[in-house]
C-alpha cells in the first residue's frame, strides 16, 4: 500500500480527525487566553504577582504533556474533558507570560492620563491597558497554538479528538502494513494545521492592532 | 508672538465679577498627604485659594510636593486630610472618576494614547459622558481648531505622527473636550524643544482668552511660571508655600532668600518679559512714503527735531528709517524694505523690544500694530521708566490676593448661593 492509496482510502477519516484537532486547539487557545489575560489583569499591579505569574509558567512549560495527561485520566477519566483541560493548560503558560509583559510594559503615564480623563478601573483596562499589551499577546497567543498543536496530538493517548489518533496508531503497529504511513499522516497533519492557525492569527493580528502602535 | 495679554483681560475677569469666566474657584482647605512609612508628610496642611477664571502656577524645586498637590485637586492622589472645594460644592468624597470627568487633565508630552486617532483621543471624555455622535464629531472639530490643527490633516492621524508640539496641543484639546471649568496641567511643556515650548505657551495665552478657565500648571521653570500666570505659588519642600503673589510682587518683592535664589539672577529683565510694548507710550515719528522725495523728508524731520524718519510702503507698513544724514544723500526714499529693520509687533514683551534694540544696535524699535501697519518708536528710556514704573506699582499689594497657608487657620463657610467664602487669618504673607 503507498501513501497515496493510505490517504484516498482513509481521506474522511483523515479531514474528519484534522477538523476535530483544530478545533480542539483552537477552542482551547481562545479558553486559554480569556484565563491568561484575566490572571495577568489580576496581578500585574504587583511585582509579587508578576513573579509568582512568571514562575508558574516557567514550571508548567517543563511538565511533560505525556506524563500531565496521563495523571488527568484518574480523576477526569478517558476522552475529550483531560485533552481540552490539558491542552489549555499548556496553551495559557505563554500567554500569560506574554500578557504580564505586555501590560507592565504599559507606559505609567497613560494609565494616569486615562485616570485623569475619569476612566473607570475597566475602562483603563479595556480601553486602554489590553489594546497597548495586545501585539505582545497575540504573539504568546502564536506561541502557544504552535506549541499545543503538538500537545494535543499526545491527547489521542486518553482517547482525545484528533490527528494524534494516527500517530499512536501507527506507533502501535509498528513494522505493520500502513503504520508508517499513519504515522507521517498524523504529523504532518499537525504541522499543517499549525501553519494554518498561525497565518490566521497573523490575519487576526493584523485586524485587531491599531495602525497606531503598528 | 501673540496679539494678547492675559494680565489685563484677567483683571478685567475679575472686575466683571463672575459673569465672564466660565472657569470655577478651587479650595483646598488644610490638605495633608501623609505617605505610609514616611515621617513628614508630602503634603502638609495647605490652605490655597484659587480664583475663577485665573492661571496659578505652582513652581518649587523637584520633590517640594507640587504635583501631589496638583494632583490631589483632581484625587488623582487622595488626600489624607482636609478638604477639596470646588467652585463651592465639596467634592472630598464624591465618587474620583466623576469629579475627574470633569476637570480637564494635562500631562507632559500630552500623555495621549497611540492606539487611538487623534479625534479618538479628544472625543473620549465626550463618550464617557454619553454624548451623541454628531455633537462629539462637532466638538471634535472645534477643539482641533481652537488649538490650531486643521481638523482635515489632523483628525485621523495617530499620535506617532504628529510632532511633540502637536502632541502637546491635542493633548490640551482632549483636557477641554467636555468644556471642563477647571484645567489641570503637570508639567506640560516640559518635554519639548524650547522654540516649540515658547509657542506652545503663547498659544495656551491665546486659548485662555478664549475659554476663561481656571488653570493650574506645574512647572519648575521660573520663566514659565512669569509669563502664564495670573498668579504664582512658590513651595518649598513639604509644600510649604514660600509665596503666593501675582509674578509681578514676587518679581519686584520676593519673600525670602529661598525665592530670590529660585527667581535667579534678573529679576529685574524677567519683569520685562510681563509687559507688552502697547503698555508703554510709543514716541511719534515723521512719516514719508516709499519713493517719495527725500529733501522733502529731510526737511520735515529737521522742523520736528527728529533725528530719523521712518519709510512706509502703500499699505502703511515700515520698510525703513534713515538718519538725517542718509537722507540727505539720497533723492528718492527707498522702496525696498531694509531686512535689518528694527520692528516689533505691540503685542511683544519689552524683553522683545529690547532684544530687538540691541541687535539692531539703533537704541531705539519700530513698533507695528494690527496688519503691520506703523504706529509708533519705543526706545531704551522708555523701557527703562516703564520698568521703574512697574516695580513702584507692584510694591503695593492688591487686596484681592487669595489666601495661601500652610496654618490651616482659615474659616470657611459655603454661603447660600454656593461660593466659597474665605476670611484669613494670620496669613503667612503678611507684610
Amino acid at each position: 500500500m503507498d501513501f497515496g492509496e493510505f490517504l484516498s482510502s482513509r481521506s474522511s477519516e483523515i479531514l474528519f480527525a484534522a477538523a476535530q484537532h483544530f478545533s480542539l486547539v483552537a477552542q482551547s487557545v481562545v479558553l486559554a487566553t480569556v484565563i491568561a489575560v484575566a490572571i495577568a489583569a489580576l496581578v500585574h499591579r504587583s511585582s509579587l504577582g508578576r513573579a509568582a505569574a512568571n514562575s508558574v509558567s516557567a514550571v508548567g512549560l517543563t511538565i511533560p504533556s505525556f506524563a500531565l495527561i496521563g495523571l488527568m485520566v484518574a480523576p477526569f477519566g478517558f476522552g475529550v474533558k483531560p485533552a481540552v483541560i490539558v491542552v489549555v493548560f499548556f496553551a495559557a503558560l505563554p500567554i500569560l507570560r506574554n500578557a504580564i509583559v505586555g501590560l507592565a510594559g504599559v507606559d505609567p503615564a497613560l494609565v494616569e492620563s486615562a485616570r485623569g480623563l475619569g476612566m473607570s478601573r475597566l475602562g483603563i483596562f479595556f480601553r486602554v491597558e489590553l489594546p497597548l499589551a495586545w501585539p505582545v499577546i497575540l504573539s504568546g497567543v502564536r506561541v502557544s497554538a504552535q506549541m499545543v498543536m503538538g500537545v494535543a496530538a499526545v491527547a489521542a493517548y486518553v482517547l482525545g479528538p484528533g490527528l494524534g489518533g494516527f500517530i499512536f496508531q501507527g506507533l502501535s503497529r509498528l513494522g505493520g502494513a500502513g503504520a508508517i504511513e499513519s504515522v507521517v499522516t498524523g504529523t504532518v497533519g499537525v504541522i499543517l494545521l499549525a501553519l494554518i492557525l498561525d497565518l490566521l492569527l497573523l490575519g487576526l493580528g493584523r485586524l485587531t492592532t491599531s495602525k497606531g502602535i503598528r | 508672538m501673540t496679539d494678547s495679554d492675559p494680565r489685563t483681560q484677567t483683571t478685567a475677569a475679575a472686575e466683571s465679577a463672575s459673569g465672564v469666566a466660565s472657569g470655577r474657584s478651587i479650595f483646598l482647605d488644610a490638605v495633608t498627604k501623609r505617605y505610609p512609612g514616611q515621617k513628614r508628610p508630602a503634603v502638609d496642611g495647605v490652605t490655597l485659594e484659587i480664583p475663577e477664571g485665573q492661571v496659578v502656577m505652582l513652581v518649587g524645586p523637584s520633590g517640594c510636593g507640587k504635583t501631589t498637590t496638583l494632583k490631589m485637586i483632581n484625587r488623582l492622589i487622595e488626600p489624607t486630610e482636609g478638604r477639596i472645594v470646588l467652585g463651592g460644592e465639596d467634592v472630598t468624597t464624591i465618587n474620583g472618576d466623576e469629579l475627574r470627568r470633569r476637570i480637564g487633565y494635562v500631562i507632559q508630552a500630552g500623555g495621549l494614547f497611540p492606539h487611538m486617532t487623534v479625534a479618538q483621543n479628544v472625543a473620549l471624555v465626550p463618550k464617557m459622558l454619553g454624548w451623541d455622535k454628531a455633537r462629539i464629531a462637532e466638538r471634535v472639530e472645534e477643539l482641533l481648531e481652537l488649538v490650531g490643527l486643521d481638523p482635515d490633516v489632523y483628525r485621523s492621524r495617530f499620535p506617532k505622527e504628529l510632532s511633540g508640539g502637536q502632541q502637546q496641543r491635542v493633548g490640551v484639546a482632549r483636557a477641554l473636550a467636555a468644556d471642563p471649568p477647571v484645567l489641570l496641567m503637570d508639567e506640560p511643556f516640559g518635554a519639548v524643544d524650547p522654540i516649540t515650548r515658547q509657542r506652545l505657551q503663547d498659544e495656551l495665552i491665546r486659548i485662555q482668552q478664549e475659554v476663561r478657565k481656571t488653570m493650574v500648571i506645574v512647572t519648575h521653570d521660573f520663566d514659565e511660571a512669569v509669563k502664564l500666570g495670573d498668579w504664582i505659588v512658590v513651595f518649598r519642600e513639604g509644600a510649604q508655600i514660600v509665596q503666593y503673589d501675582t509674578p509681578e510682587r514676587i518679581l519686584a518683592e520676593p519673600a525670602d532668600e529661598f525665592v530670590e535664589n529660585f527667581i535667579g539672577s534678573g529679576a529685574a529683565l524677567k519683569q520685562l518679559g510681563l509687559r507688552r510694548v502697547r503698555e508703554v507710550e510709543a514716541a511719534d515719528a515723521v512719516v514719508a512714503h516709499a519713493g517719495g522725495n527725500a529733501a522733502e523728508a529731510l526737511r520735515r524731520a529737521e522742523q520736528a527735531g527728529h533725528n530719523h524718519a521712518v519709510v512706509v510702503d502703500e499699505r502703511g507698513r515700515p520698510i525703513s528709517w534713515p538718519s538725517r544724514r542718509e537722507l540727505s544723500r539720497m533723492t528718492r526714499l527707498p522702496t525696498e524694505l531694509d531686512p535689518a529693520l528694527p520692528v516689533v509687533g505691540s503685542g511683544a514683551t519689552l524683553n522683545d523690544a529690547l532684544d530687538t534694540m540691541l541687535v539692531s544696535s539703533a537704541g531705539a524699535t519700530l513698533v507695528t500694530g494690527r496688519g503691520g501697519v506703523f504706529e509708533g518708536v519705543v526706545d531704551v528710556e522708555t523701557i527703562m521708566d516703564a520698568i521703574t514704573m512697574a516695580r513702584q506699582s507692584a510694591a503695593e499689594r492688591s487686596s484681592e490676593a487669595p489666601v495661601g497657608t500652610n496654618t490651616g487657620a482659615v474659616d470657611v463657610v459655603i454661603d447660600d448661593e454656593g461660593a466659597a467664602v474665605t476670611s484669613p487669618q494670620g496669613s503667612a504673607r503678611d507684610d
